[in-house]
């Protein structure tokens, strides 16, 4: 099978410092990748290394197809004037000459990547005007239209309500199913437990493997530097919010 | 409205305002969003001793406001260098300097009278080289930003999305820089240095009370500029007023009605880039 993308002992940072280390992956087709680590732990860095917006300082780095980030909506601006089908259709600009505006081929393939995400009925709408949640499916829209095989998205769940969450979680798998890989930031354990492979991240890398065989108490104490609890009844851990944690 | 365009100069004021209309709207939108309102004013301000040293030499006003421009930017880019010296300080500093530079050399005993002038704009008295070069400068800036505005819109909106596809971020602000000092050089000579930022601002602040997407909002903008254009040359025709004060607060005008009609599209806030 073939690797969408492949690091080994990758150092990466900004401005020459390291913010990960040791970091080694791999991404094939059809496979859900959780990035797991607290904040600050060098999630986003991973993610901007693939895109070339971090440094790679050492260590390898080799990805072999196109790829799209979905980046945190807030990122964007919410009162530029531009509706969900603008948006889609900037995903057309990577394969034009700079002289030429997106055509009437351009506008179906952003049209169809909208309709793809279940985001085609709102195609008109301001985009600072939709949820997070559709936000977050325009964004992948455009990253279609990019005919991204490799697929970052960066905390794609934060602020979402739980139906908007569940509604994203399945197209995510849908997309993976076709061929695609998909390296996802994240804080919910349970969902990183749910896809294929999970990289735990802390300053460097702690773990890499599939959930089941990965995730136990040290490597999870080891991500999130010991705020680990046991939840009673169901036999599951959950990481304790920083805004939880007393010190003495 | 008629009744004032018949008058020869009249036509020539309302051409000279179409003219200026069609840039200072058009591209106002994109000064508006990419936080550059600041800047088009610096620019108009810091040309002032180009403009002035043209008048006195006799030679064509856009060429001097041409080359004030480009010591201007060089001057605002060798200053902002100096350790110490953030950005905003060095443009006001120099184009504080530049501005004070040409109303010492307007405002001195040799100069000839009516050169005060160009600080408020002379839109009757443009000559047929004046509307002949600013009717090319208005067709080039049109059609380049029909050329950039898929990736204009697409750096404004996500920088870093822009990058990844191999945009450069870069190049998009100095080419909206590039075409601003070229609208302002168009924009100059009728509304003079202390108004043609209205031009630039007005419109594109209006249209964006009305409109919530980049396309509409630039042909509304110009409509905007253009007919306020026009009704500010009705007033100072019928009022005996100064023409490019009053194309000015016709701007003015219809950016209040805009604002209090109750129609907002967007927030009116934008904050400016880093």
């Amino acid at each position: 099978m073939s690797v969408l993308a492949e690091a080994a002992g990758l150092s990466a940072g900004y401005g020459g410092v390291a913010a990960i280390e040791e970091v080694s992956f791999r991404v094939r087709p059809g496979e859900r990748v959780a990035l797991l680590g607290p904040n600050g732990g060098g999630k986003t860095t991973l993610l901007r290394s693939i895109t070339g917006e971090a440094e790679r300082i050492s260590g390898s780095l080799r990805v072999s197809v196109p790829h799209a980030t979905v980046p945190q909506t807030e990122r964007s601006r919410l009162d530029y004037p531009v509706s969900a089908l603008d948006v889609s259709l900037m995903g057309s600009l990577a394969g034009l000459p700079w002289w030429r505006q997106p055509g009437r081929r351009e506008r179906a393939t952003a049209v169809q990547a909208l309709e793809r995400v279940g985001m085609v009925q709102l195609a008109g709408s301001t985009f600072g005007e939709l949820s997070a949640g559709q936000r977050q499916r325009v964004l992948i829209a455009r990253g279609l239209v990019q005919e991204a095989r490799l697929l970052l998205l960066d905390e794609p769940f934060t602020g979402l309500d739980a139906s908007s969450s569940e509604r994203l979680e399945t197209l995510i798998g849908e997309l993976a199913t076709e061929e695609r890989g998909i390296l996802i930031a994240t804080h919910d354990l349970e969902q990183a437990r749910r896809w294929d492979l999970v990289v735990c991240l802390n300053g460097r890398q702690i773990a890499f493997g599939p959930p089941g065989e990965v995730l136990d108490l040290a490597v999870l104490e080891a991500t999130y530097g010991g705020a680990i609890v046991e939840i009673p009844g169901n036999g599951g851990m959950g990481i304790l919010p920083p805004h939880h944690h007393h010190r003495p | 409205m008629i009744g004032p365009f018949s008058d020869p100069i009249m036509q020539r004021a309302l051409l000279e305002v179409t003219l200026v209309g069609v840039c200072g709207g058009a591209l106002g939108c994109w000064v508006i969003f990419y936080g550059l309102s600041y800047a088009s004013e610096s620019l108009a301000h810091g040309l002032f001793p180009g403009l002035v040293a043209a008048a006195l030499l006799g030679l064509p006003l856009l060429l001097g406001a041409g080359a004030g421009i480009l010591v201007a930017a060089l001057g605002v880019a060798v200053a902002s260098r100096i350790p110490g010296v953030g950005r905003n300080v060095a443009v006001a500093v120099v184009v504080t300097f530049l501005f004070g530079l040409g109303v010492l050399l307007a405002l001195s005993p040799a100069s000839p009278p009516g050169i005060q002038g160009l600080l408020f704009g002379d839109v009757l008295g443009a000559s047929d080289t004046d509307l002949a070069l600013s009717g090319g400068l208005a067709l080039g800036i049109a059609a380049a930003l029909w050329l950039l505005h898929g990736r204009l819109l697409a750096v404004g909106f996500d920088r870093a999305f822009a990058r990844s596809l191999g945009i450069s971020a870069a190049a998009a602000d100095a080419a909206v820089l590039t075409l601003l000092a070229g609208a302002i050089l168009v924009g100059v000579q009728g509304m003079g240095n202390l108004l043609v930022v209205a031009v630039l601002v007005g419109p594109a602040a209006t249209a964006r009370q009305l409109s919530s997407r980049m396309a509409p909002m630039m042909l509304l903008s110009v409509a905007v500029a253009v007919l306020a254009g026009a009704a500010g040359l009705c007033l100072s025709y019928y009022a005996g007023t100064a023409a490019g004060a009053s194309v000015a607060a016709a701007f003015v005008a219809a950016y209040l009605l805009a604002a209090f009609s109750g129609r907002t599209a967007l927030p009116l806030t934008v904050e400016e880039l880093p």
